[in-house]
């Protein structure tokens, strides 16, 4: 079935892809095969329609058996390709069905099992291109039948490829330190391979550090953290990079360049024990806008919790008095080891991994954003963050919630969910966590306290496992739960009768069950708010080389079926860099990611879309045009011969020095001009028209067919 | 657009000289793997209606967009061409959608000076979670190019004959194009 | 000199005249010149556009054509009444989108010889043109009698920063724009949370409780808040506070004395000029104690009867609202107190 020369089963890297077939000197025995999808397609598209135009219409461009059939991607709608490849010699094959995105390697893996290259198989997309999207059924089938009509004089275009293959680095690149990057990170060390783990804050450990207990088990979220953490930061194959940002990624699959500054910490590493003394002794006390959320405080020299991993502190030039006026060195004279140094710089290290994983996380709502809430006007009206760090043993209050004096217990709080979500004047999304958490809050605060909690919600969202139990529990515990948004958090008294409530602060809100406006003074309001992505989240998919939708949530490839994958080969996505969710799917994310990156370093290499751009030396007149074209520096001139060469390695195949190229010596496998433009000629072939020769008439038709009339 | 109006009219039943059909514009969307040809699946699957005026020829990238191909395109009966992609800082290729809208531009110039109003050669950017979106500018390219009528380049439209006082036939004038 | 023109309104030659001859005393030290539009109408208050839409819109849209035929180097209308500013402004933009009002106006107003080219005029507030225009900076200057100790609780009424068309209010539902013009001043400005929240408008002729209620709410947010007199830039809010105040108490049985000011009085204060040239001494709640207490005597006429315990319910014992030591408390980004 294919052409004289042989194809080569692997190709080196640098070889040409590619070897040209010549296509003329065997003639296209083309298959259509029309699905049906069940009546996905057929309830709208005629797909016997199609099938018999494909065999009238198109027999004279190549086509010789055309079938329909309910479901082409079952397997034996799968054999019936393999069986017309074997037994009527088909060299080319069109599959009208769903989207490529869906099955294309499906029936590419049909065609290999027949013998049939892979690449001379194309798939047109009827279903979510035509017959989902339409409702004329007229109109779908002649659309259907101009679709397949530019398969068809696309596939002809088409040669045998083989797939390019390349080594896999063992080393995997886990970007982000909180629970899921820590995860995927021990799943792929544990396998046995080395890990680099970068991690921006001083320490690993994310947002879920920060919190006291998790839902619904209430775990202390610490002690399930730390284990974790210490693992990782003591394991043998994990290299932790904190205090550090990757500033430049290059290469591809299987073969990442990564640069990683790491920022100073102003000590020596190797000789900190970690004592703390440095922190103890340091004069400046700051707001700490990080770890405690800004409700509490940290010194210039700081380690941001007792358990961070690693244990080394970090210095804060912005608020050392050394760094503001040189004098102080409280720190440099006390350390016991004489670790500190004042004069370290920033050292930038290179790593070669094979594959990455971003498990960036999110960043809380600026809650100040809603300005009838009160935040930053109002002292006791709390975040999400805020409250965890009080009701955490550790935190600034020791784990009493209190009022912002530090003192006082309140004798009533009020939680209100979605600050931020499901809001079209802010985020339109549901943050997933908020009512697991603010129902987590109302019993901590009975815990701690005895204050009465009211939760003002839209919708209560517990599906996980023990979720809704919990809610229940929560509500048995005489939480008490008003289904309203809350209009207003305010210290103004309105009636006459509020004035035993000065001081307080005043909920007002539609209490929409029992169908009436209220106003519930409470002594604090603590504000669920939702989860964002990161503020460079732009950027770092940028410099990444992936995608992010416009809010900022990286793009998974698929959001059912590979939602941890993006759409670049080599780089993964887990956690809440995805979008909110909580720890359990975190997890579960960084592991199906570090699985699908054992897989790939197992076999060793991988085979990439061989599609590619190839020149042509002959014609090349080293014009350069092209050289300034590749963000990927896959194109590179050859001084000696004074012509441009193409490194298939690293070419991804994007066709921007095709189709710049103005002599044409460029040409692009999988995607090249002829095919391009034969599939653009039979997209717009006039369906209706009477025999081949009025519709095709630049085509080359081979047989020089006579018009046939179409038979009623 | 009127839906029950056919695009081309399966005439197996009707005789050899049909009656002219209403003219329908046909609209060639150039999509790119990554971006809007996923968000062009996402309509799909969202079931998103729009006009069947459309038909979708998928690239790697929107800088795969060869300004022959639109010549060819509109030289096979297209009446007019979208030119889609990924949003500008987001191309899976990182800055290949710049080149791509330099080309636009200066395509779009040049087409102009032919006699194609520019109407006729759009762009539209649509990430991979934008279907609605997609399907809306679908919507909206094909009736901007529907009043312009026919871009009649390569192809004569079908037009009813009108007797003449010898009672023979002659086509009837064609439209200007691009007045 | 900055030159404007000017949309007075009604009620700055009636229950606003105080507003009118302060504003009109600041104007040489501040170097602007405020050019009144000729034969100006009615701007339909609030209550016309709900009656007819298009009728509305011409009335409002007359003094718009009008203040367009009398540019003379200037297109920027400035009016000193909220409502009247809102209702011009949105007039405005309205007829810059809708293509069919733009329309229907400039059909009739070609009755009285006369078009309106939507976007020729530029419409701000008094307030905002102080600020943005004359600059805080040169207010301070002007300032020879700053009001050190005089608590002032800045409060701008509904219209103002809210729709924010052309993006000209720092936040919009606690602007800061008032509480930094009276600290350029030397007050001592009380931090107000109801900045915006509703007068009551014209609830005081048509739901007197509804209206009593909103005006209490402000007087005694102001009162609790130990403000010696709330400052405001609106006609209709000081009419409300001020001349319905008695009756507000006299419907709550309480007994607040909370005078309430226009911007430019104070202002003119600062700038030293006597406070009968302001307009101050004919206020209903009079002002006469509240700015004694910094020294500035004011004529005692038309004083309503003031009890001489302590104002209003909220017993002065020193209670202020509980100041932040414990925890710290996030910055709002325009903190400049």
């Amino acid at each position: 079935m294919s052409a004289d020369k042989p194809v080569p089963a692997s190709v080196e890297p640098g070889q040409p892809v590619d070897p040209p077939v010549d296509v003329a000197a065997e003639a296209p025995r083309i298959g259509v095969y029309v699905c049906h999808c069940g009546t996905n397609i057929a309830g709208t598209v005629d797909v016997a329609a199609v099938r018999d135009w494909a065999t009238e219409r198109l027999g004279p461009h190549g086509v010789v058996i055309s079938r329909d059939y309910p479901f082409m991607c079952s397997s034996l709608g799968q054999e019936l390709i393999e069986e017309d490849i074997r037994e009527l010699g088909l060299n080319r094959v069109v599959v009208a069905a769903c989207s490529p995105h869906m099955h294309e390697k499906t029936f590419r893996g049909a065609c290999q099992r027949a013998g049939l290259n892979p690449y001379l198989c194309e798939l047109v997309s009827i279903r979510e291109q035509v017959s989902w999207v339409h409702t004329d059924k007229v109109a779908a089938t002649a659309k259907a039948e101009a679709m397949v009509a530019g398969g068809v004089l696309r596939v002809r275009e088409q040669v045998p490829l083989e797939p390019l293959r390349v080594p896999i680095n063992e080393t995997t690149l886990v970007v982000g330190g909180g629970i899921a990057g820590i995860s995927a990170a021990l799943e792929i060390a544990d396998a046995g391979f080395p890990v680099h783990l970068v991690e921006r804050q001083p320490s690993i450990g994310g947002h879920m550090a920060q919190f006291d207990k998790t839902f619904p088990t209430l775990d202390c979220a610490a002690c399930i953290l730390t284990p974790k953490m210490v693992t990782a930061g003591s394991h043998p194959n994990i290299t932790l990079h904190t205090w550090s940002e990757v500033t430049d990624v290059s290469g591809y699959v299987g073969n990442f360049t990564v640069k990683v500054l790491h920022r100073p910490r102003y000590l020596d590493t190797d000789l900190c024990t970690g004592c703390g003394i440095c922190q103890e002794k340091c004069p400046v006390k700051v707001v700490d806008p990080t770890f405690e959320a800004g409700v509490g405080y940290r010194k210039a020299i700081y380690r941001p919790f007792p358990q961070a991993v690693p244990k080394f502190p970090v210095l804060d030039p912005d608020n050392c008095i050394y760094f503001e006026r040189g004098t102080c060195k409280a720190c440099e004279k006390l350390c016991p080891p004489g670790a500190i140094r004042l004069d370290q710089q920033p050292e930038e290290v290179t790593l070669q991994v094979g594959n990455i994983i971003l498990a960036t996380g999110f960043e809380a709502f600026d809650a100040r954003r809603v300005e009838p809430y009160g935040y930053g006007r109002l002292p006791n009206v709390f975040t999400s963050l805020e409250f965890e760090r009080m009701s955490n043993a550790s935190g600034p209050t020791g784990g009493q919630i209190v009022l912002r004096d530090g003192v006082t217990e309140p004798q009533s709080v009020a939680i209100v969910h979605c600050v931020g979500s499901r809001d079209r004047n802010f985020n339109n999304y549901c943050s997933a966590i908020c009512c697991m958490q603010s129902m987590k809050f109302a019993h901590l605060v009975r815990e701690h306290t005895d204050a009465t909690v009211y939760e003002f919600y839209i919708d209560i969202r517990a599906p996980g496992k023990a979720f809704d139990e919990f809610y229940q529990r929560v509500q048995d515990e005489g939480t008490i739960f008003i289904r309203g948004r809350v209009a207003e958090v305010t210290d103004v008294l309105r009636l006459p009768e509020e004035a035993a409530e000065d001081g307080r602060l005043i909920v007002q809100v539609e209490d929409t069950l029992a169908g009436r406006q209220r106003r519930i003074p409470v002594d604090m309001v603590v504000l669920s708010v939702g989860l964002e992505p990161q503020p460079d989240a732009h950027e770092v998919a940028r410099r990444f080389g992936i995608t992010c939708s416009s809010e900022g949530w990286v793009i998974e490839r698929h959001p059912k079926l590979d939602p941890f994958a993006t759409m670049t080969e080599g780089v993964f996505a887990a956690g809440c860099a995805l979008g909110p969710r909580d720890i359990p799917s975190s997890v579960t994310s960084g592991a199906a990611a570090a699985a699908r990156i054992l897989g790939r370093i197992q076999q060793r290499e991988m085979a990439l879309e061989p599609i590619r751009a190839i020149i042509d030396d002959e014609r090349c007149s080293g014009c350069r045009i092209c050289n300034d074209l590749c963000p990927f520096s896959a194109i590179t001139f050859d001084d000696a011969r004074a012509v441009t060469e193409v490194n298939p390695a690293l070419c991804q195949g994007c066709g921007v020095c095709i189709a710049a190229c103005p002599a044409g010596a460029i040409r692009g496998t999988g995607f090249s001009d002829a095919q391009i433009m034969h599939q653009i000629e039979g997209i717009l072939m006039d369906t209706s028209a009477t025999g081949p020769a009025d519709a095709v008439a630049h085509a080359t038709s081979p047989a020089g067919a006579a018009a046939e009339a179409v038979p009623a | 657009m009127s839906e029950d109006v056919m695009v081309r009219p399966h005439s197996n039943d009707a005789p050899a000289q049909a009656a002219p059909t209403p003219y329908e514009p046909v609209v060639l969307a150039f999509t790119c793997n990554w971006c809007s040809y996923r968000a062009a699946d996402l309509a799909g699957t969202a079931r998103i209606k729009y006009p069947p005026n459309v038909r979708l020829v998928r690239l790697m990238c929107s800088g795969r967009l060869d300004p022959t191909f639109v010549l060819k395109a509109f030289a096979s009966g297209a009446d007019g061409v979208l030119m889609t992609g990924c949003w500008p800082a987001d191309c899976h290729y990182r800055i290949q959608n710049v080149k791509a809208l330099r080309r636009f531009e200066l395509l779009q110039r040049v087409l102009e000076q032919l006699g194609i109003e520019p109407e006729r050669f759009q762009r539209f950017y649509a990430s991979a979670a934008e279907g609605p979106q997609l399907a809306a500018a679908f919507t909206r390219m094909i009736e901007d190019v529907r009043p312009l009528g026919p871009l009649g380049w390569g192809r004569v439209p079908e037009v009813a004959p009108e007797e003449t006082a010898d009672g023979e036939a002659e086509p009837a004038a064609l439209e200007a194009v691009g007045s | 000199m900055s030159s404007y023109l000017y949309y007075p309104g009604c009620s700055l030659s009636g229950s606003a005249r105080a507003y009118a001859e302060s504003l009109a005393a600041i104007l040489t030290p501040l170097g602007v010149e405020l050019k009144e539009i000729d034969d100006w109408n009615c701007c339909g208050a609030t209550e016309y556009l709900t009656l007819s839409p298009l009728r509305g819109y011409a009335l409002i849209g007359r003094n718009l054509a009008l203040a367009e035929s009398q540019r003379n180097g200037t297109s920027t209308l400035v009016a000193p009444c909220s409502a009247c500013y809102a209702n011009l402004a949105k007039t405005d933009r309205f007829v810059r989108d809708s293509a069919v009002l733009r329309e229907q106006l400039n059909g009739a107003l070609a009755a009285d010889g006369l078009q309106y080219t939507p976007g020729s005029i530029t419409v701000r507030h008094l307030l905002e043109v102080l600020i943005e225009d004359v600059g805080l900076d040169e207010v301070r200057r002007h300032v020879t009698r700053p009001l050190h100790g005089l608590r002032v609780a800045p409060y701008l009424g509904c219209l103002v920063s809210r729709p924010d068309y052309d993006d000209r209010w720092s936040r919009h539902e606690q602007p800061r724009e008032l509480d930094r013009l009276m600290a350029a001043l030397g007050a001592d400005v009380v931090d107000y949370p109801l900045r915006t929240a509703c007068c009551g408008g014209h609830m005081t002729q048509i739901s007197p409780n509804t209206g009593f209620e909103l005006i209490r709410r402000l007087v005694d947010a102001a009162d609790r808040r130990e403000a010696d007199l709330l400052v405001t830039v609106c006609p209709m809010c000081q009419m409300n506070i001020d001349a319905y105040q008695d009756e507000m108490n006299h419907h709550f049985r309480t007994d607040y004395h909370v005078p309430i000011l226009f911007f430019t009085q104070l202002i003119g204060l600062a700038f030293g000029l006597e406070p009968r040239a302001l307009g101050i001494g004919t206020e209903i709640v009079s002002a006469h104690r509240a700015l004694g207490r910094i020294g500035i005597e004011v004529p005692a006429a038309e004083e309503v009867a003031v009890p001489a315990g302590p104002a209003g319910p909220a017993a002065r014992e020193g209670r202020r609202a509980p100041r932040p030591q414990g925890l710290p408390m996030p910055h709002l980004d325009e903190d400049d107190r």
